[in-house]
């Protein structure tokens, strides 16, 4: 078993050699033939020139394995390269579709508890579902883009709208039941909202008067005609939920289904009516339990301290990592880059919406990855300074700390799974980071760590403890 | 690490210190309870951002002259130029749009509003959801360890963890510091970290104990030490990159996490603390009893 590892390494390196000596002898402008035999040990060497003088070398193993590979170190700077070029290419572009939250880009969140229309009456799915639906159309009407429409449990619809203007008027927009009824004098009701035809109100002036009116166009004419007939010289509510907007006599019969709305207080508010009407009325009582509203210039200064905080922790970070593990730390710190990346990449891609604590966790789960990287570097110096060569300690260390990261991890991922499982709504999204950034930074500072570590080590080029930050004087002899 | 510190040997005080922090704890709660925010409590909270320095007298008058009826105003910020004004009953979308107005034109069109307002049974359920949910992720917890280690480890990690989150819940407590809703995120985080931290060691006393003839009690102290000491500039190392995190976000990341970059930051040192002076120990206690219980059955089974 040992010995197949060592002779697979031994045959790289010898490679490498062969090259180095033909460029050598190249110089000497010697027509030669190299001859490579392979013992158990040793390497021969044979150079053949044109006397026929056949020179012999013998070069000990040990000197072989300390050979610089340039070729691993090409691949390390190479791999660096892309990862540093991806970033540069797509970082900005990736960071820039991120969907920020609402605390992060202002707007507002509003919670509410749902019941029926009729006291007693029973919530069920679809209820649920039609008002959802009915917000949906109101939202548009505002013209919000990315509107947020949960529901949560059987009975709550969260609604997260993020850079709304005008606040006040999207909360009235999307909270209004809109219920619009035709009444006659006794309260009973004549003709509903629903019988309005699609998109069938307008706000517009009135051509005569220039008054603000909302006009309507029923789906069946023929039904409101009846109904005006029977109702004629009468006044006829038409009724907004419970209030009466308007009572206008009945003086003739309206054959061609259009009835108007007057005493609208400005075009703006009849263009507002007229876009809840068309919207439909909502299938249930809507109550507000928990708001919450950024202004837009505090959530960019939000976005800006967290960011600038970020930008402070992670140096430090950096910083600490260089001074204290030196090469294998600039490792770390490339792949600690390519965690945030790739991190960033999957939230985008799974629609995960950046909020303030989710750059806290985010901030914080570097820290973590930066973990795994402190355990495999620790163990490494550990079998350093007990007077391991660089290579075997390499393997030695990183193989030995793979089950404790893995323990450490799977164990969070387990409570992170549970908390998915059984939390609530704010619960859940932060398991769902969690378990993203312990995937992403196994990737990162496990597989990719290991990779680099694995090319810089092999490559020869870094030989002495003090690469690794281990003094001199602490080896233990072997 | 050169360190000679025997952390084993005095684990009876670190035992009576978190026992008596934990008493700490349950006498607060009891008498003081927590400074919940509106979050929990339900009301309104509006938070303006004057942009120079302004008194909290005034902020109250201009509030109440819109026959508003503000609890408390205290000022935040690091250039104290932000006032939270208080709701104990919930403020209108009515109201608040009148505040907004009342405030731009009295402090300058800058002035930037921020306001939540709450049911306070909303944030109540997801508070015991949060509870139940790491409750119940203890057990999983508990299963995983045991089958990947033994159930002595299991049972010292998750005492570890919730002591961690209850000491946090404490501190919280006994200096009044207002919770709200992001604090339940800080107790996941803590959690989370706690029972990562912990494993490393757990896994480095696993390692050592294969190695290990355990004849006597001196022997289990003697590894435990030697685990520790081992893994002791990895646990430094890993709670201080952490922390570093956590500080700045403390400094630069704004008023509006602050309270959750403080939960953090104490119970990222409990996490760091607990996992070598907690649960290791109590993991070396249980494997005492144990080793005892062994010692006088052997002689018992020897005489039958």
């Amino acid at each position: 078993m040992r010995k197949r590892k060592t002779s697979r390494i031994d045959i790289c390196h010898m490679r490498s050699f062969f090259f180095l000596f033909l460029r050598m002898m190249r110089g000497l402008k010697d027509e030669l033939v190299c001859q490579l035999s392979y013992f158990p040990l040793d390497l021969k060497l044979t150079v053949k020139n044109k006397g026929d003088y056949n020179r012999v070398y013998w070069l000990k193993k040990e000197e072989v394995r300390l050979m610089i590979n340039w070729s691993r170190i090409v691949t390390f700077l190479l791999i660096t390269l892309l990862v540093f070029g991806v970033i540069g290419v797509y970082g900005e572009k990736v960071a820039k579709s991120t969907t920020l939250g609402l605390d992060l880009r202002g707007g507002f969140e509003i919670l509410y508890e749902v019941s029926p229309l009729e006291p007693g009456a029973k919530m069920t799915q679809q209820t649920v579902k039609d008002a959802v639906y009915a917000i949906e159309r109101r939202v548009n009407v505002l013209g919000v883009t990315e509107p947020e429409i949960t529901v949560e449990g059987t009975n709550r619809i969260r609604v997260k709208l993020a850079g709304v203007h005008d606040q006040e008027q999207a909360r009235n927009v999307i909270g209004k039941p809109a219920n619009l009824t035709f009444r006659d004098m006794q309260g009973h009701i004549l003709m509903k909202g629903s019988d309005l035809a699609e998109n069938g109100a307008k706000g517009v002036l009135d051509p005569q008067t220039q008054q603000p009116v909302v006009t309507l166009q029923f789906k069946d004419a023929k039904k409101f005609a009846e109904v005006t007939q029977k109702y004629v010289g009468q006044p006829m509510g038409i009724y907004l939920d419970e209030k009466m907007l308007t009572a206008p006599t009945i003086r003739e019969v309206i054959p061609n289904g259009s009835a108007q709305i007057d005493g609208q207080e400005s075009i703006q508010e009849a263009k507002n009516l007229a876009a809840l009407l068309n919207a439909g009325a909502l299938p249930v009582k809507m109550k507000e339990v928990f708001s919450t509203s950024v202004g837009a210039k505090l959530g960019t200064q939000s976005l800006q301290n967290g960011i600038k905080a970020g930008v402070i922790g992670i140096a430090l970070v950096y910083i600490f990592m260089l001074a204290v593990y030196r090469l294998p730390g600039v490792i770390a710190c490339i792949m600690i880059s390519a965690y945030m990346f790739l991190l960033l990449l999957v939230q985008n891609l799974m629609d995960v919406t950046l909020t303030l604590p989710g750059i806290a966790a985010f901030i914080l789960g570097v820290g973590m990855a930066v973990d795994a990287n402190i355990i495999m570097y620790e163990r490494i110096k550990e079998e350093l300074r007990s007077g391991k060569t660089i290579l075997s300690a390499l393997r030695v260390g990183s193989q030995r700390s793979l089950s404790t990261i893995l323990d450490a991890n799977i164990t969070t991922i387990i409570a992170a799974l549970v908390l998915f499982q059984f939390g609530s709504s704010s619960v859940k999204g932060f398991a769902v980071i969690l378990i993203l950034s312990i995937v992403m930074s196994m990737l990162t500072s496990v597989v990719g760590s290991r990779l680099l570590l694995n090319l810089v080590v092999r490559s020869n080029l870094f030989k002495k403890p003090a690469y690794f930050g281990v003094r001199e004087r602490d080896i233990r002899e072997l | 690490m050169n360190s000679n510190f025997d952390f084993v040997k005095n684990r009876k005080y670190y035992f009576i210190v978190s026992l008596i922090l934990v008493l700490i704890g349950v006498v607060s709660l009891l008498t003081m309870g927590m400074n919940l925010g509106v979050d929990f409590k339900g009301g309104s909270r509006v938070q303006v951002h004057v942009g120079k320095t302004f008194s909290e007298e005034q902020i109250k008058k201009d509030a109440e002259q819109l026959g508003l009826k503000p609890g408390s105003v205290t000022t935040a910020g690091d250039n104290r130029d932000i006032a939270v004004i208080q709701f104990a009953d919930p403020i209108t979308k009515e109201d608040y749009a009148k505040l907004t107005k009342a405030m731009q034109s009295k402090y300058g069109k800058h002035v930037d509003l921020q306001q939540s307002t709450v049911d306070s049974m909303v944030s109540r359920e997801l508070a015991r959801s949060a509870l139940y949910a790491v409750l119940i992720a203890s057990i999983g917890i508990i299963i995983y360890i045991t089958i990947r280690f033994e159930f002595k480890f299991a049972f010292a990690a998750v005492l570890a963890l919730l002591h961690d989150a209850f000491l946090v819940i404490t501190i919280f407590s006994l200096f009044h510091i207002e919770v709200d809703l992001p604090f339940i995120a800080a107790i996941l985080t803590i959690v989370g970290y706690s029972i990562n931290d912990t494993i490393v060691i757990f896994d480095r006393i696993r390692d050592n104990l294969k190695k290990t003839k355990i004849k006597k009690i001196q022997d289990i102290e003697d590894m435990v030490n030697l685990s520790i000491r081992q893994t002791l500039t990895r646990s430094i190392n890993t709670v201080l990159t952490v922390l570093v995190c956590a500080i700045a976000l403390f400094i630069f990341g704004g008023e509006s996490i602050r309270s959750f970059t403080l939960a953090l930051i104490i119970g990222l040192v409990f996490g760091a603390y607990s996992s070598i002076f907690i649960a290791s120990q109590i993991w070396v206690s249980l494997k005492e009893r144990e080793l005892k219980k062994k010692k006088k059955l052997a002689p018992a089974n020897n005489e039958a």
